[in-house]
Order: structure tokens, then sequence, then C-alpha cells
């Protein structure tokens, strides 16, 4: 499986929890960021996510070599929609491993908020009325 | 010189199109390409931020360009 992966597929983190699995790990903590019915009570139908793909993946490559070194994770997998995605579906699915849960909750965390910060991917919510995107302005 | 640019996001709904060029006068930096898509675009400005990136790195406002080079606007991401 590809460790670091941009798709259009429908994420799967079951598979992405197996991918981190060794024989060592105490723990693996998997986070599943989903898309949600609205946004500060407006209803969204749903999102579209695009990325600068290249710079994406290589984004994504650093955030998960980091983790991997500060908190001496086993491994770490990053996986991330694009295109039409429905309310409930996955948009990001990140899984990592370690010998102990404290370092694999703490990795976890570090990386969604990261990728959140420098990974060159956007959303538009797509409303009844119009379209935004997201945190495109102050 | 002659900047090719490609947008994503709001910047390419801001430039009507996914990519463009960008004649600059002078040095060729980052700092004047900004100064230059601002004022044929202010709907630049009203972004929390606007970030570029050059050969799929992050560059800061000093870097000069070449004319080989990948530019990219980068307008505040909103992934995960």
């Amino acid at each position: 499986m590809e460790k670091i992966l941009i798709t259009e597929s429908r994420l799967d983190a079951k598979a992405c929890t197996d991918a981190v699995v060794y024989p060592g790990a105490g723990g693996i903590v998997v986070f599943v960021g989903t898309v949600r019915n609205q946004t500060q009570g407006k209803p969204v139908q749903h999102l579209e996510f695009e990325s600068y793909e290249p710079m994406a993946l290589k984004e994504m490559r650093k955030i998960a070599d980091q983790a991997i070194e500060n908190w001496r994770l086993h491994d770490m997998v990053i996986h991330h929609r694009m295109g039409r995605v429905e309310i409930e579906e996955e948009a990001v699915v990140i899984a990592c491993s370690s010998a102990h849960r404290k370092e694999a909750f703490a990795a976890c965390e570090y990386a969604i908020d990261t990728l959140k910060e420098t990974v060159p991917i956007w959303k538009k919510e797509i409303f009844e009325d119009g379209e935004v995107w997201v945190s495109a302005h102050p | 010189m002659k900047i090719e640019i490609t947008a994503f996001g709001i910047a390419k709904d801001i430039l009507k199109q996914k990519r463009t060029e960008v004649e600059i006068s002078g040095e060729p930096s980052i700092a004047a390409l900004r100064k230059e898509l601002i004022s044929n675009f202010p709907d630049f400005e009203k972004l929390a931020s606007l970030k570029f990136a050059v050969n799929t790195e992050y560059v800061s406002d000093n870097y000069q360009l070449k004319p080989s080079d990948e530019v990219v606007l980068i307008p505040p991401v909103s992934g995960g």
C-alpha cells in the first residue's frame, strides 16, 4: 500500500491501520477526518477538494518523516481524498504505530495539525445557495 | 521578465484562470510578483495569506525567479 496517497476513491481506515501494524507495536492511533453536515449552523451539501499534487505529496511525506523521527514511530500513513466528498465520508486518514500509546497520540495530532497548515490542499464547501473556499479570508 | 504562474483554490477564481503570465519589470523577485499581482487583482489582498511555491517548495519574498521556475500561487490551505 502507498503510505502517502492522494486519491479520488473512498479512503479505507482499516487498510491504513493494517499498513502500520507490527509485532513491537503497543498502540496504533488512527485519525479519520470526516465531512460535517454544517458549518456555523449553515447546512453543507458536500465538499470539493483540490490539491497541487506533487507538492502536497512532498509536504505529506515531510510530515510523516518528521513524526516518525520525533516520536520514534514504527510507521505513519497519510491518505487524503480529492474531488467531491459527501457528508460522513472520510476526507483524510492518518494512522501511526509505536511501542507506547503516548507517542502515537502526540504524533497523530502533530500530523493533522501540520497538514492543515502546510499541505497545499484546498476545500470548498458547497451550500444550497453558493460555495465558499474554506479559510480563504480572515 | 515574463513569469508563468499556476493558481489553485480561490487564487484560480481571482485570476479567472488556472494559468497566466505576469510581466515584471526590474528585479524578478517573489515580492515583485506579489506586488504586480495585487495591483492587477486587488482581491489577492483580501486573502488571509498568499504564499508562493517554486518547483514544489515554499519560497520567501526575496527569492529571485529564474525563467525555468515552476511558480504556483498558494492561497490559504484547508486540507483535512
